[in-house]
């Protein structure tokens, strides 16, 4: 008895070809999304790598106390700010002390581990010190540590470099040891990443995407209330009521190519139109915003028209047969059926408008912004600065440790970009009917 | 069609509020240089920090993009000063006055040098003359009685005490306004130094503006490569080639010690006290200018320029020069001038 071990299908040279073929096309797609993938981790790993550190922040406390007298002469000089960091100077001792650091007895060396920030955040205090009653305040203050000594608490600076670098010098950073092993200087979650303005060279540490953000969500929010009621009452017009004719194949052709045209085209359009001629204001979100609608509308006139085609006409059929007039079929019954997918269209409109440099280029958005737009409508008009914005003018800076934060910065676009089209996503699944 | 109306009805509305917003700006507005950027964004900073005013608000995108947004008119949707990296020219000053922007007052900040750097750990690119630069960039090099291509391939060919690389200078493109003084005081200086400027004078029969521009012309044949963009991307080039030299800004440089090694140039090296005292030959003033006609109409605007000039500021010692500006011994000058809103 001899064992079966193989099929007894033989297959011909033909078949095995064919086969082969097969195999070798699913290997290509496989290899084609593995491709994909790593390109896609390689991304990721250097952005996270390069930016989570910008969420961590180096802190020193410092305990001040100030009397009414002091405040009035340091509120008296030109550049107020000089003679906080003097105050800073004569109360940081008594706070080493407090902690245990008795061979820091330099204060200057150690008010030097400061970020420049904080005899503004001090004064800042100070002032509204005045208008209360009393003679004599104290306060422990948390402020930032200059943005070298925050590279060398997160690796970025060694002693190695700081030998070399004309900002920092290794008795700082040894120094900085004695501090953090005091429990003076401590690395936390840095809030002010999210909340503060941008800052100059001078003060990185300081810089945060407050700014940004407010811009990002202004113009987020002049998009969506321009472009959706515009595009979609574009498309139920063309898709419903429109004849067909030269004229609307001519607009539909115009629609298409309009989503192809490179943003920096309604940039460029943006200041000929809404700056120079109508007379908005540089660097105003409205300006950003109405740029980013025009650039925003084909993509939602395009899938919502897309959407309302899939609604079928069994439904506009029937809603006439019972003496609907068009009016009330497109509005009780084809909108809400086509809603999924006009929504999923705005939402990777948005997320495109969201990411968008260019236009904003020409319309004076990427500009040094450091005072908050006020509450909308009137902060629509106030300068502001806008998330990829943000990201490219830190990119351009001579200290490196705005790398870092650009990189903290693409973390943060990257994960609003997720949110909205994982919503684009979700309502879909959610929403969407299949007929 | 209701959705229709009430849109365009939105919009309308939007368009008319924005032409009431648009007659008032409580900041000050400035354009221009982004060499100048970083003075200009720290000084906005302390101002914002120290007066009751709100913060400037600082666009970049060049000295020449700066100032053709400053001509373009008087008005609150019109900047207020131009940050420039070079003085304002002829051309400029015409299309200002075209526009109504006839009175502007011209600000000298203080000074900043242009330093050639290479990779910490590269070759010994330590001391350079401007021949040397010029031999090794021009197009075309006058030999025996004629021009022909730069033959030199490697610094050695230059000059037998630099280093046997092949030459690679990263120099910034003419968008910038950087380039006009690596032109002026290297390139040109370099073409005078070696004797090349009379061999061309010779040549070409002594037109002397032909033969400056055949001096300043560079060669493009992969040994000098234009830089478009700011000086993180002439470092990041340096950072993937140690053979490379960089042009950088002074400042730049200081920020990024622990990467770059800078030569000396004609044999002082590049620092503050050098080049204020005139020693270091590649250096040029900084400048901004202001809109006379929005003094007292834009909150802050007068404060602002006072500010910046005070001796505090761009003074010995104050912020700027911390960051890398040369402090103008001038300085009071310029501050008489702001005060008297003097014209140029």
């Amino acid at each position: 008895m001899t064992e079966i071990t193989t099929s007894l299908l033989t297959l011909d040279a033909r078949t095995q070809k064919r086969n082969a073929a097969e195999r070798r096309f699913r290997a290509y797609g496989l290899a084609a999304v593995l491709t994909g993938l790593l390109l896609l981790v390689i991304l990721l790993v250097s952005v996270l790598s390069n930016g989570l550190g910008a969420f961590r922040q180096t802190f020193v406390t410092v305990d001040i106390t100030l009397d009414r007298a002091q405040i009035e002469e340091a509120e008296a000089a030109l550049v107020k700010t000089k003679i906080y960091r003097g105050f800073i100077e004569d109360n940081i001792a008594a706070s080493l002390e407090a902690a245990g650091v008795t061979e820091a007895n330099d204060a200057s060396a150690a008010a030097d581990l400061l970020s420049k920030d904080a005899a503004a955040s001090l004064r800042d205090w100070a002032r509204t010190r005045l208008e209360s009653d009393g003679e004599k305040w104290s306060k422990s203050f948390d402020f930032l540590a200059a943005g070298r000594i925050d590279g060398y608490l997160k690796g970025r600076v060694t002693m190695e470099s700081a030998a070399l670098d004309s900002k920092v010098t290794p008795e700082q950073l040894q120094l900085a040891d004695t501090l953090r092993d005091a429990g003076v200087l401590v690395v936390k979650f840095n809030t002010g990443f999210f909340t503060l303005p941008d800052a100059s060279e001078n003060q990185v540490e300081a810089a945060g995407l407050g700014v940004a953000i407010l811009g990002s969500a202004y113009l987020m929010l002049i998009v969506l209330f321009l472009a959706l009621p515009i595009g979609v009452a574009a498309s139920i017009y063309l898709e419903e009521f429109a004849p067909k004719n030269r004229l609307t194949d001519l607009i539909e052709v115009n629609i298409s190519n309009l989503a192809a045209v490179p943003s920096i085209v309604f940039g460029i359009l943006g200041l000929a139109i809404f700056i120079n001629f109508i007379g908005l204001p540089q660097s105003a979100p409205i300006v950003g915003g109405l740029v980013l609608t025009l650039m925003t509308l084909p993509t939602i006139i395009i899938s919502t028209r897309a959407a309302l085609k899939a609604v079928p006409p069994s439904i506009r059929d029937g809603a006439l047969g019972v003496g609907a007039s068009p009016m009330q079929t497109v509005f009780h019954h084809v909108l809400p059926l086509a809603a999924p997918g006009i929504l999923t269209g705005t939402i990777i409109g948005l997320a495109q408008a969201l990411g968008e440099t260019a236009p904003l280029l020409l319309i004076g958005m990427v500009a040094f912004v450091r005072e908050y737009p006020a509450g909308p409508p009137e902060g629509f008009f106030d300068p502001a600065s806008a998330l990829p914005v943000q990201v490219y003018n830190w990119t351009q800076r001579a200290d490196p440790a705005f790398f870092e934060r650009a990189s903290g910065a693409i973390i943060v676009l990257l994960i609003f970009l997720a949110i909205m089209n994982i919503t684009a996503v979700f309502l879909r699944r959610k929403f969407e009917r299949r007929w | 069609m209701s959705v229709l109306n009430t849109t365009t009805a939105a919009a309308l509305g939007l368009l008319t509020a924005s032409a009431a917003f648009a007659q008032s700006r409580d900041q000050v507005q400035v354009a221009g240089s982004s060499t100048v950027l970083p003075y200009a964004s720290i000084v906005a900073e302390v101002f914002g920090e120290n007066s009751d005013f709100p913060t400037p608000v600082v666009q970049s995108g060049g000295s020449s993009a700066g100032l053709k947004q400053f001509c373009e008119g008087i008005g609150a949707n019109t900047i207020d000063i131009a940050n420039s990296s070079r003085a304002i020219r002829e051309k400029e000053i015409a299309a200002c006055a075209e526009n109504g922007v006839s009175e502007i007052i011209e600000v000298r900040i203080g000074y900043d040098g242009i330093v050639f750097a290479s990779q910490i750990d590269g070759p010994a690119f330590t001391a350079f003359e401007p021949a040397q630069i010029y031999m090794a960039l021009a197009a075309e090099l006058p030999v025996d009685g004629a021009m022909t291509s730069n033959p030199n391939m490697s610094w050695a060919d230059v000059d037998a005490g630099l280093p046997g690389e092949d030459i690679l200078a990263l120099i910034p493109a003419t968008n910038h306004g950087t380039r006009e003084v690596f032109d002026e005081k290297v390139i040109l200086a370099g073409c005078e130094a070696s004797g090349a400027m009379e061999a061309i004078l010779g040549i070409n029969g002594g037109d002397h503006d032909a033969a400056e521009a055949t001096c300043m012309t560079l060669r493009n044949d992969g040994a000098s490569v234009e830089i478009q963009g700011d000086y993180t991307e002439t470092l990041n080039r340096i950072d993937q080639n140690p053979t490379a030299i960089g042009v950088f800004g002074l400042a730049f440089y200081e920020n990024n010690t622990d990467k770059l090694k800078v030569a000396t140039m004609g044999g002082v090296a590049p620092a503050t006290e050098t080049i204020a005292s005139g020693e270091y030959p590649v250096s040029r003033p900084l400048f901004f200018y202001i809109k006379k006609a929005h003094i007292g109409v834009i909150p802050g605007l007068m404060e602002y320029a006072q500010f910046f000039m005070a001796d505090e500021i761009a003074g010995p010692g104050g912020p700027l020069a911390e960051y890398g500006l040369v402090p103008d011994p001038a300085i009071a000058e310029t501050q008489a001038k702001i005060a008297d809103a003097q014209t140029m």
